[in-house]
């Protein structure tokens, strides 16, 4: 009888010997499919709706200026890289981005304005000018897919 | 000697480490695709270079001022729902003789659909849009109208393209992007870009 009574009854434990591998697998997803934070935003952002948008590629060939509102702090700021700068700053940053690439890739130089959805269009005309006053032209307009009407 | 058993190593934790590594990664990395629109400012011309003279038809004014109201010719108020639609009145009105094309002679646009107003613009080819705004407008008001300005080219360019090609201009960038060697797309997007070139200028802002 003891033969018998030994025999446990109840659920055999689930193996979590491949958790790991489900793990490294969700893990690899992410990095693949993302990228790294490269700057911390200082400015308040939210940007507005378009949609006749293009994707942006080659994101090295890529520079981007943020426009929005500091908290506390009346007007639009300019961020560059991890800095408030002003307007007089852009043509160094445009500069210093155009030094680490090579010489037949700087016509492809892109610059990505990205900017709040109430910052006033005077600021961004300033930018504009700056940028061809650099012969920086190629520009772009970040923006979200969506419904213009939610631009108000 | 007698065989020693090597214990195992507990992997247990191999679990918590990969989800270390999976935060870290979801916490300093971002997903989000760039988009945009894309344009291209103008080259700073000299000051003594004198601007080309436009006949005032074929230029279309678009003023946006301080409080986001859209005007448009000077003298209409519209919503930014309705720019489309006026846009593509004006663009495709085929009035009168285009600029020649490849030194062909002046021709009428015989791919446009509009109304022939001879008071409206000649040719597409020489159908400028204007876009004036103010300092003070805000800058999603600004997008929205350059959006819609855009997007008047861009179901143009569709229309013409489906019934040339059968294939909406939209579909046709999209396949040339995944064959990048097909001359043959290529061509029938410049030719469509020929077709209906986006002019788009913009004054500078009103203090």
């Amino acid at each position: 009888m003891s033969k018998f009574r030994k025999k446990k009854k109840g659920m055999p434990g689930i193996s979590t010997a491949s958790l790991p591998d489900i793990v490294f697998m969700l893990l690899f997803f992410f990095m693949v499919t993302t990228v790294m934070r490269e700057t911390d935003l200082k400015v308040k952002q939210t940007l507005p709706f378009a949609t006749e948008i293009k994707k942006l590629e080659r994101k090295s060939l890529v520079s981007y200026i943020y426009v929005g509102k500091v908290e506390g702090q009346g007007g639009d700021k300019i961020q560059l890289n991890d800095r408030i700068s002003s307007v007089e700053d852009i043509k160094y940053f445009i500069f210093a981005e155009r030094d680490t690439h090579s010489e037949d890739e700087i016509p492809l130089l892109t610059t990505s304005i990205k900017a709040d959805i109430n910052s006033s269009v005077g600021t961004i005309t300033d930018i504009k000018e700056e940028l061809r006053n650099i012969n920086a032209l190629k520009i772009n307009y970040s923006t979200r897919k969506g419904d213009i009407t939610k631009n108000k | 000697m007698a065989k020693r058993d090597i214990p195992e190593i507990n992997a247990g934790s191999m679990a918590d480490i990969a989800f270390l590594l999976l935060i870290f990664f979801l916490v300093t990395t971002t997903m989000d695709v760039d988009t945009g629109i894309s344009r291209k400012l103008t080259e700073k011309q000299d000051s003594d270079i004198k601007p080309p003279k436009l006949k005032e038809k074929n230029v279309f004014i678009v003023t946006v001022n301080r409080n986001n109201d859209l005007l448009i010719e000077g003298t209409k108020f519209i919503q930014v729902d309705e720019l489309r639609e006026e846009v593509i009145k004006f663009i495709d009105n085929g009035g009168g003789l285009g600029n020649p094309i490849d030194g062909a002679e002046p021709a009428e646009c015989d791919w446009c659909e509009g109304v022939k107003d001879p008071a409206s613009s000649d040719h597409p080819n020489k159908a400028v849009i204007s876009l004036e705004s103010d300092r003070g407008t805000s800058y999603g008001t600004y997008i929205s109208v350059q959006n819609e300005l855009v997007g008047a080219y861009t179901d143009l360019r569709n229309r013409l393209s489906n019934k040339l090609y059968n294939v909406s201009y939209t579909e046709l960038l999209k396949q040339s992007k995944n064959d990048m060697q097909n001359e043959s797309l290529k061509e029938k997007i410049k030719n469509i870009k020929g077709k209906y070139p986006q002019i788009i200028s913009e004054a500078e802002p009103t203090k």
